[in-house]
C-alpha cells in the first residue's frame, strides 16, 4: 500500500463492518425488545424493578460491585423427569410398566418415548424440564441468564470475573434483607473466609438513644465473634444507600421459565404442614 | 556534522516539547496505576482493612488502576511515539508543536477528571469505559486534536514512501475516535436498552485494549526492530498480510462465550478469536526473520531488548486469546482470572514494555540530553520483565485452577476462591516489582524533564544578563 488514503479506506471498511456486526446488528435485533410471555402463564416478563431497587442498581454501579460479581448463570443443558400424575383405569399395568422404565434425568427424546409408553398403558404423565450445570447445582439460578433478564436495567452489570459468587438469583437464594445487610457490613460474620471488603461506610454506628431503632442491624448474639459486635450501647444503622443496594440485590431473581430458557418451576405443595 | 544528521537532529528536536508533555504525564500515570493496583491487590491479603473508606474498596480502586494504565500511560505514550515515527519516516520536522502540547495537557487533565470520577462513585459501570462523561469528553477532543495533527504532519511529509509502521499507526489513529464516540454515545450519553449496552462495551473494550494497542505497539516494533537489527523488515508482504488479518479478525470479537445474548454474537467472536492465530503467526514470523540471522547488536537490557520482549509478549497474548476461544477451554476459563492475565500481558508485557524501549531511544535524541541514570534502564527492564512474568503466570495458573473448581458442582464456591488466593498473593509480589520498575522509569523521565527545564532556565537567564550588543543600544 503506497498511499495513505488507501490505508484509511481499508481501515474504514473493516471498522464499518465490525461496527455493523457488533453495534448496529444487536441494536436492530434487540434494541426494540419488549416483554415476553412467561411459559404456561398469562404473565409477562420482565417487569421494571421497584423504585428502591432501581436506585440500588446505581449504588451497585457506583461501588464497582461488577468488578467481582457476575450476573450470568450458565447452563450446560436440560434433563427431563417423567412424573406420573394419574394411574388411569389400569393402575397395576401402569405401575408394572413404570418399574421397568427409567424416569429421571432423561434426554428430551427419552422422556418423550417413556411418556408415550405410559400414556399408551392408560396413565397420565407430566414431563418436568430441569436445567443442568454447575451454576444450577450450586443454586445460583433455575435456568441460564437470558437477554430479557436485563431489559429494563441501566446500566447492565453483567460482570466478567467470579471473585465472589454469581448474583443473578441472589434475591431468590438469600431473601433475608437483614442477612444481606449483615453481609455488607461484616462479610466474615456470615460467610467465613470471605474476601469481600466490608462496606462499613454504608452504615452509621450510633449511640442508642432511648429505644433502639427498628432499622438497626439485627446481630445474632450467638455465634458472633466479638470483632463484629458494636460496642454495648451502640447500634448499627444502614444508610439509605445500603437499603437501596439490598433492595436491588433482593430484586435479582431471574426465575421464570421463558421460551428460550424453559424449565419446570419446582412444585410448592399447598397442603404441606405449616413451618 | 553532515547535512543528513543535521536534518535528523532538527526533526527530533521539533518533537521535543510535545514528547516531554506526553511522556512525562504518561510516566506519572504509570506510577499511579501500579500503586493503585498494588493497593487493590492488598484486598486479597487483608480485606477487613478497606471497609471505612469507599475510595479504597476493590470496586473503586481496581477500575481506576486499569484506566490509569490504559488511558494514563498507554494512549499518550503510544501517541507520542507515533508523532515521532511520523516525523522521522516522513523526514519532516513536526510543525505547530504547540497544538499537540495543548492537546496533551487536555488529555492528562481528562484522565485526572476521569479517575476522580471513579473514586467519587461516578463510574459508568462498564469495564474500560468507567470514566464519567466530563473526563471522556476531554479525552475525545484531546485525541481528535492530537490525531488530526499527526495526520496533517503525515500528509505534509517530504519523504513520500509509506512504510508498514505507517499502516498500523494510521489505522490506530483512526480507530480510537470511532470506537470511543460510539461507546460513549450509546452507553453513557443516550443509552441503548438492555444487553446491547454490554455487547457494545465488550466490542469497545476489545477494540481498544487488544486492537488499538496491537496496532500502535506493532507499528513501533516494525520501525525499531529493523533499525536495531540492521536489516529491513522481513518481509513487506508478510506485514501487509498480517495488517489485514489483524484488523479484520481482531476487530470483530470481544463477546464472551457464555454471554446472555443472541448466540451468533459469541459464536462470531469465538470464530474470529480462533482466526487471530493467522496474523499472530504471521507477525511472529516477521519478528523472527527480521531479528534472527541479522548482524544484530547486543541488546544489553536496552531498547532493543525491551522491544524484543514486548514482541514475544504480543505473540503469547495472541495465543492466549486463541486458546481461550477454543470451545472446551473457553468454558473452563470463563469468569476466571485468566482473562485478567491476558489483558495485563497485552497492556504491560507487550505494549508498555515496547513503549519503554521506544521512549528510551527517542527522548535523549529529541531533548538532546542523555538520561541521568543510564544504568537504571537495565535494572528497570529486569524488574518490569520479572514483575510481569510473575504477575501473568500466577494469575493464569490460578485462573485455570479456579476454572476447574467452578466447573465442578461438587466443589463449594468458597473453595474456588480459596484455591486462587495464593496465586493472587503471588501476583501482588509481581505488582510490587512493577511498581519499582515504573518508579525507575519515571525517575529517568522526570530527571530528564528537570534537566531540560534547567537548561532552558539557564539559557533564559544567560540571555537576560548578557550585555546588550552595541547595535541594540539606542542612542
Amino acid at each position: 500500500m503506497k498511499n495513505g488514503f488507501v490505508i484509511f479506506l481499508a481501515a474504514f471498511a473493516v471498522l464499518f463492518t465490525s461496527w455493523s456486526a457488533f453495534v448496529l446488528g444487536p441494536q436492530l435485533q434487540l434494541g426494540r425488545a419488549k416483554q415476553v410471555a412467561v411459559l404456561n402463564s398469562s404473565d409477562v416478563y420482565p417487569i421494571n424493578r421497584p423504585g428502591e431497587a432501581a436506585q440500588g442498581l446505581q449504588i451497585y454501579r457506583a461501588n464497582g460491585c461488577a468488578a467481582c460479581h457476575t450476573e450470568q448463570v450458565q447452563q450446560t443443558g436440560v434433563a427431563c423427569d417423567v412424573v406420573l400424575t394419574a394411574a388411569g383405569k389400569n393402575p397395576s399395568a401402569v405401575s408394572n410398566l413404570i418399574s421397568t422404565l427409567k424416569l429421571n434425568g432423561l434426554t428430551e427424546q427419552e422422556a418423550e418415548s417413556a411418556a408415550g409408553k405410559i400414556a399408551a398403558a392408560g396413565g397420565k404423565v407430566e414431563t418436568h424440564v430441569i436445567a443442568t450445570g454447575a451454576d444450577i447445582s450450586r443454586g445460583w439460578g433455575l435456568r441460564h441468564s437470558v437477554a430479557e433478564d436485563f431489559l429494563y436495567d441501566n446500566p447492565v452489570q453483567l460482570g466478567g470475573v467470579r471473585v465472589g459468587p454469581d448474583l443473578a438469583g441472589v434475591g431468590a437464594r438469600l431473601p433475608d434483607a437483614n442477612w444481606q445487610l449483615l453481609h455488607l457490613y461484616a462479610p466474615r460474620s456470615v460467610v467465613k473466609d470471605s474476601v469481600m471488603p466490608p462496606f462499613r461506610y454504608l452504615f452509621v454506628k450510633r449511640k442508642i438513644d432511648g429505644a433502639p431503632s427498628p432499622d438497626a442491624l439485627k446481630l445474632p448474639l450467638t455465634q458472633q465473634p466479638d470483632e463484629f459486635m458494636p460496642t454495648p450501647g451502640y447500634e448499627i444503622i444502614p444508610t439509605d444507600d445500603a437499603k437501596k443496594l439490598v433492595a436491588y440485590l433482593l430484586s435479582l431473581h431471574a426465575d421464570v421459565p421463558l421460551y428460550d430458557a424453559p424449565f419446570t418451576p419446582p412444585q410448592i405443595s399447598t397442603n404441606a404442614p405449616a413451618k | 556534522m553532515t547535512v543528513n544528521e543535521n536534518s535528523t537532529n532538527q526533526i527530533d528536536a521539533s518533537c521535543r516539547v510535545p514528547l516531554l508533555v506526553l511522556f512525562g504525564g504518561a510516566a506519572l500515570w504509570l506510577v499511579v496505576s501500579s500503586l493503585l493496583a498494588l493497593v487493590a491487590s492488598l484486598t486479597f491479603h487483608m480485606p477487613e482493612k478497606f471497609g471505612d473508606c469507599p475510595w479504597l474498596t476493590y470496586g473503586h480502586i481496581q477500575p481506576a488502576a486499569d484506566d490509569a494504565l490504559l488511558y494514563g500511560f498507554c494512549i499518550p505514550a503510544g501517541l507520542g511515539v507515533a508523532l515521532w515515527i511520523f516525523a522521522r519516516l516522513g523526514q519532516t520536522p513536526l510543525r505547530g508543536a504547540m497544538v499537540p502540547v495543548v492537546a496533551a495537557h487536555f488529555w492528562h487533565f481528562g484522565v485526572l477528571v476521569g479517575l476522580v470520577g471513579i473514586f467519587v462513585g461516578d463510574s459508568t459501570g462498564f469495564q474500560w469505559l468507567e470514566f464519567p462523561r466530563g473526563g471522556s469528553a476531554l479525552l475525545f477532543f484531546a485525541y481528535l486534536l492530537l490525531g488530526l495533527w499527526a495526520l496533517m504532519n503525515f500528509s505534509g511529509r517530504r519523504e513520500s514512501g509509506l512504510f508498514p509502521s505507517h499502516w498500523f499507526l494510521i489505522a490506530a489513529l483512526f480507530w480510537f475516535p470511532w470506537i470511543y464516540s460510539t461507546a460513549n454515545i450509546l452507553i453513557v450519553g443516550w443509552p441503548v436498552r438492555g444487553v446491547v449496552q454490554a455487547i457494545i462495551a465488550w466490542w469497545f473494550g476489545n477494540n481498544l485494549v487488544f486492537l488499538w494497542t496491537s496496532l500502535v505497539g506493532l507499528g513501533a516494533a516494525f520501525y525499531f526492530l529493523p533499525k536495531f537489527s540492521g536489516r529491513p523488515l522481513q518481509t513487506y508482504f508478510y506485514a501487509l498480510f498480517a495488517f489485514w488479518m489483524l484488523i479484520i479478525f481482531g476487530s470483530m470479537r470481544g463477546v464472551p462465550a457464555a454471554a446472555p445474548v443472541p448466540a451468533w454474537l459469541p459464536n462470531l467472536s469465538a470464530l474470529n478469536s480462533l482466526m487471530l492465530i493467522v496474523p499472530v503467526i504471521a507477525i511472529a514470523v516477521i519478528g523472527w526473520k527480521t531479528v534472527c540471522g541479522a548482524a544484530s547488536q547486543e541488546c544489553k537490557g536496552g531498547s532493543f531488548c525491551m522491544i524484543k520482549f514486548g514482541f514475544v509478549s504480543f505473540v503469547l497474548s495472541g495465543l492466549m486469546l486463541f486458546a481461550t476461544a477454543c470451545p472446551h477451554f473457553s468454558q473452563l476459563t470463563q469468569f476466571t482470572w485468566l482473562s485478567a492475565a491476558q489483558t495485563q500481558l497485552q497492556l504491560y508485557g507487550f505494549f508498555a514494555i515496547t513503549m519503554f524501549g521506544a521512549i528510551y531511544y527517542i527522548l535523549p535524541r529529541a531533548v538532546g540530553i542523555e538520561f541521568r541514570f543510564p544504568k537504571l534502564i537495565r535494572v528497570q527492564h529486569w524488574f518490569a520483565m520479572l514483575g510481569i512474568i510473575l504477575f501473568v503466570a500466577s494469575l493464569a495458573i490460578g485462573g485455570i485452577e479456579q476454572g476447574m473448581k467452578l466447573q465442578d458442582a461438587s466443589v463449594p464456591f468458597a473453595d474456588s476462591t480459596k484455591t486462587v488466593l495464593p496465586f493472587l498473593r503471588a501476583s501482588t509480589m509481581g505488582l510490587l516489582l512493577l511498581v519499582i520498575a515504573n518508579l525507575l522509569f519515571a525517575l529517568n523521565i522526570f530527571a530528564m524533564i528537570l534537566a531540560w527545564k534547567w537548561s532552558v532556565a539557564k539559557a533564559v537567564f544567560a540571555f537576560v544578563i548578557s550585555p546588550l550588543e552595541k547595535s541594540e543600544v539606542k542612542a
